[in-house]
């Protein structure tokens, strides 16, 4: 008989639900609670490098915008650190690199400010093009969805990130490169647009 | 921390334990649920990596529904502790975590601006709670057992009482959302969103236990409830995961 290994067995995930709102942002559920709500601030005031804005919508199969998601962000500094023991290397102070996104539950429009991460170390030696690291969650989602975001004015950055060329099909590479729009009040502003199924899905990882 | 015990990997996500994206029993996961095979991805910086919360981030009474929201006494309903451990599939604790926790009153109805069940808001719960674990992985909140409610899947669809959890651990790959249930429920087998889980055991490991050891006699009954996050592999190897 084989021997049974002991291993516990990771928790399921379930539906954030229509109410994920309570628990991670309750501002946006309309009430206040907390001294502090978690996520507001990606970047801080100490980080170096450019600031920017990221914009976006996530539109669902049938090609409506999913108003009820949240997003989380989680990106590296400007120097390609995390703000972890194992990021890399130390970062500014205040600097936290995570950010809780809620849409406009009218429109489903979502937006969030911090500055551009640097390029990050990858695996074997190789370098991962500049990107932000989103997850996603909402009633009808079962399971988180993970995702990335790319700099569309990092062409050859992105030409040869090793996550990128993962990807077989090398038309999808495209649905996770946000285009650069007009700047706005100085800033550039990229749009990302996320398409959870159908003509143009968004790459989604099994990290 | 060592270089090797940096260098290790995180096991890989035994998808057979979670729900698929599409379940059509959950008619909102159709529309909402990507349909080509997701890109598998080894370990880099960025998935090992994850925000660490600290006890400046939150205040001591953030763990306890009872008081936390409360303005003229009170909230109504069953007083519950619930408590458990967060642990890696090693049964190693995860310690220093972020848990924050959501929940319907004691009449099944959220404090959200689009919940309009028609049971009423109880002034004195606000139905969110979050916490850190201790060295050891621990965790407790002080609640009152929330309501079972109606939702709109099929005409007759009724949510089992449960409590969301979500869960940060030591790098953003261990992010979890999940659903906490309570022992004897019967409405647990029935309730589509629990059946997008396709393994048995998988759902069992959602229900609360009764635990009559931690119940606060005269005032709280508790329950246990332990979280698994993915383990990382033992430094055996080592693993070229960052640059050189
Ligand atoms: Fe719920």
């Amino acid at each position: 008989m084989p021997q049974t290994l002991d291993y516990l067995r990771e928790t399921a995930s379930q539906t954030a639900g229509p109410y994920v709102h309570i628990g991670l942002a309750p501002g946006a559920a309309g009430f206040d609670i907390y001294r502090e709500e978690l996520g507001r601030d990606i970047a801080g005031p100490n980080a170096t490098g450019q600031r920017i804005r990221v914009e976006g919508l996530v539109i669902d199969g049938m090609g409506s915008p999913v108003k009820d998601v949240l997003l989380e962000v989680w990106q590296a500094n400007s120097q390609g650190r995390y703000a972890h023991p194992e990021g890399g290397g130390a970062v500014e102070d205040g600097f936290r690199g995570w950010g809780r996104v809620i849409t406009d539950f009218a429109t489903g429009e979502w937006g969030f400010d911090t500055v551009k991460p640097g390029p990050v170390p990858g695996r074997n030696g190789t370098r991962q093009a500049p990107h932000l690291n989103l997850w996603l969650v909402a009633r009808g989602i079962n399971i988180g969805l993970n995702t990335r975001m790319y700099f569309a004015d990092e062409a050859q950055a992105n030409a040869d990130d090793p996550v990128l060329n993962l990807i077989e099909w090398e038309n999808r590479r495209a649905t996770l490169i946000a285009p650069r729009g007009e700047d706005r009040d100085g800033l550039p502003v990229y749009r990302f647009v996320i398409r959870l199924q159908g003509d143009g899905e968004t790459v989604f990882f099994d990290i | 921390m060592t270089a090797a015990t940096a260098a290790a990997e995180y096991h890989q996500r035994d998808r057979r334990l979670h729900p698929p994206a599409l379940t059509p029993g959950y008619k909102t996961s159709v529309a909402r649920s990507p349909r080509y095979s997701m890109i598998s991805l080894e370990n880099t910086l960025s998935e090992i990596t994850g925000p660490r919360f600290g006890h400046s981030d939150i205040d001591a009474l953030d763990n306890d529904l009872i008081r936390n929201y409360a303005r003229s006494g009170d909230p109504v309903g069953e007083r519950i502790i619930v408590h458990g451990r967060v642990l890696d599939e090693h049964g190693r604790p995860v310690p220093n975590t972020l848990v924050e926790i959501w929940q319907a009153n004691a009449g099944g109805r959220y404090r959200h601006k689009k919940d309009s069940y028609l049971a009423p808001i109880d002034p004195n719960f606000g139905g969110c709670g979050r916490t850190l674990t201790d060295a050891e992985g621990r965790y407790v909140f002080r609640t009152i057992k929330p309501g079972a409610y109606p939702w709109r899947n099929l005409v007759n669809n009724w949510r089992p009482a449960h409590i969301h959890v979500s869960v940060f651990g030591s790098g953003f790959l261990h992010r979890l959302i999940t659903q906490l249930y309570f022992e004897g429920d019967p409405l647990i087998p029935i309730c589509p969103i629990v059946q997008t889980i396709p393994d048995p055991d998988a759902i069992q490991q959602l229900i609360a236990r009764l635990d009559l050891n931690a119940t606060i006699p005269l005032d709280s009954i508790a329950y246990k409830f332990d979280i698994v996050l993915r383990g990382r592999r033992s430094t055996l190897f080592e693993n070229r995961l960052e640059g050189n």
